[in-house]
């Protein structure tokens, strides 16, 4: 991905804003310009207004991926994961610092910054949201090794140093 | 509108074609069909080819007008014209080849449907198939296709209670029925023993609960029902032809577990003939992974929602079932050149609407379905075919 494309859509990776329609109240992740379940949806164009996920979330489905995706090599076997907000909407995303065993449908997680992924030894590197297994779990947060655990935060993730 | 017919079909084999190249195997498809057809080149007024990605798999775009020169085409100076919905490709163009002939724009057109993927290394291959998904929002955080799918199969299981066995079933019938047919990537019988500990590719899929990649080409001519008759004995009439799309992303779906674009393509189908699900006999389903053949099922109205995982438990879906499934081998066992599948599973049901599938021939049908996905099913067409007596 090339550094435009990923750097457009930075405030949304790190930051986990969303929108929510002015009209029906629908919430959308990443953002829309046009909400697809208003019966007029053309009238909703410019009516999206700004929606902060709080970076809470519980398993909805997920998976251990064994055969990788482009840039996740070092990382097999990661577990993916469909997370439900408590705002609405569901993100893709993988479920870290966690054996997969621990890993089922309904378990209670929460957006971390992180590292996704390195385009080659000289290439770009793309930050962005990953889960964590959420406090209330009763389990502490493991950080890779060498780093901090950043304190959770309610307004959603801020970036960690990785 | 006017009827539209099949008057001829081609296909080569599919597997890893690592002797030839793009055009040659495109050219041997359409010139099958082209024969079959009892058609001249000079009869065609257009060209639409279904292909995925071949910029990516083979460094050439703008391949319609390569593939009608290199038939000899180019003095003709015929329109050329390429379809591209990932997996869904080959059923998209012929969809618009179909409104070509009933609109009456032209009169015979050809289909095509090609994929060279095997060029190129196994973890090329699943980057570029997976760009069929969200780029930017799913596999930038380590999504493939494969894991999208798992996603859903693990969705169902929880919802239906779906057993990660009933949908390994769909890659045992795929090979069985795989076995006797001369064209397929795999002619293997595989266990359900085997599809269970094969390597994990995403949990709960393994390495044979996914389709191979595959090279190959599949090609159709399509004329008008009335004048059918002139060019062959066997016209095989298009009855419905239907396209619908959903959200590219799994994630934004009302629900993972259902694919939107099948239930509605298939309710635009069955309104268009009066056709109903439980009277459909024989089906080519898009069974790229064990999952989505079972999707299939559910969605396309052969099983209610939920019941796919049960229905797989008791049920052959064999030659000797009421429902007959993915004779050719289905995506599984013939195999998965992503732009020929939609093509190719036709082929398939007209050589058995015609009479003509040899030991793969599922006995008194004169209707059939096929069903074919781009994507985690962000576009799903679907054409009913019907022997004309």
């Amino acid at each position: 991905m090339t550094i435009a494309r990923f750097w457009r859509e930075t405030p949304q990776r790190y930051n986990l804003g969303g929108s929510r329609c002015s009209s029906c109240g629908s919430a959308f992740f990443p953002p829309r310009a046009v909400c697809p379940t208003c019966p007029e949806h053309r009238r909703s164009l410019g009516k999206m207004e700004p929606l902060q996920l709080s970076g809470e979330g519980e398993v909805y489905s997920f998976t251990v991926v064994h055969d990788p995706a482009e840039g996740f090599e070092m990382q097999v076997p990661y577990v993916l994961a469909l997370v439900k907000t408590p705002e609405g909407p569901i993100l893709t995303g993988q479920v870290v610092d966690v054996l997969p065993a621990e890993v089922h449908v309904g378990l209670r997680v929460q957006a971390t910054f992180r590292k996704l992924r390195e385009e080659g030894k000289s290439g770009v590197i793309h930050y962005g949201y990953k889960f964590a297994v959420a406090r209330e779990e009763g389990r502490e947060p493991v950080a890779p090794e060498g780093e901090s655990v950043p304190e959770p935060r309610r307004e959603g993730p801020r970036p960690a140093r990785t | 509108m006017r009827d539209v017919a099949v008057l001829g079909v081609g296909q080569t084999r599919f597997g890893e074609l690592w002797d030839r190249s793009f055009r040659e195997i495109g050219i041997e498809a359409g010139f099958s069909a082209l024969t079959q057809a009892k058609l001249g080149s000079h009869d065609l007024g257009a060209l639409y080819l279904g292909n995925m990605a071949s910029g990516a798999f083979l460094d050439q775009e703008h391949i319609a007008p390569l593939i009608l020169d290199y038939a000899g085409l180019a003095p003709h100076h015929l329109p050329g014209i390429r379809v591209e919905a990932g997996g869904a490709s080959g059923a998209v163009a012929l969809h618009q080849a179909y409104l070509a002939v009933a609109s009456g724009a032209h009169d015979f057109v050809m289909v095509g449907g090609a994929e060279k993927m095997t060029d190129v290394p196994e973890d090329l291959q699943l980057a570029i198939t997976s760009a069929a998904a969200d780029q930017e929002w799913e596999t930038v955080f380590g999504a493939t296709l494969p894991a999208l799918w798992a996603l859903i199969a693990r969705r169902h299981m929880q919802e239906y209670g779906t057993r990660r066995e009933d949908f390994a079933r769909m890659s045992v019938l795929a090979h069985e029925m795989g076995s006797k047919n001369p064209r397929a990537h795999f002619r293997n019988r595989i266990t359900l023993d085997q599809v269970l500990h094969a390597p994990p590719v995403a949990e709960p899929l393994g390495m044979l609960d996914c389709a191979p990649s595959s090279d190959g080409a599949a090609a159709l001519v399509l004329g008008p029902l009335e004048l059918a008759r002139r060019y062959t004995d066997t016209p095989i009439r298009i009855a419905a032809s239907e396209v619908a799309c959903d959200t590219l992303a799994l994630q934004h779906r009302r629900d993972p577990t259902t694919l939107d674009a099948t239930v509605f393509a298939a309710r635009a189908a069955y309104r268009r003939t009066g056709w109903e699900a439980k009277g459909i006999r024989l089906a080519e389903v898009h069974d790229a992974y064990s999952i989505s053949g079972l999707l299939a099922l559910e969605d396309l109205g052969f099983v209610e929602k939920g019941a796919g995982g049960s229905a797989l438990r008791d049920r052959s879906f064999g030659t000797g079932d009421t429902l007959t499934l993915n004779p050719s081998g289905g995506l599984k066992a013939q195999g998965q050149p992503f732009g020929a599948v939609g093509v190719a599973q036709v082929v398939e049901l007209v050589e058995q609407l015609r009479g003509e599938a040899k030991e793969r021939q599922v006995p008194g049908v004169t209707r059939a379905l096929s069903h074919n996905l781009g994507g985690t099913g962000a576009t799903a067409a679907i054409h009913l075919l019907e022997r004309v007596n």
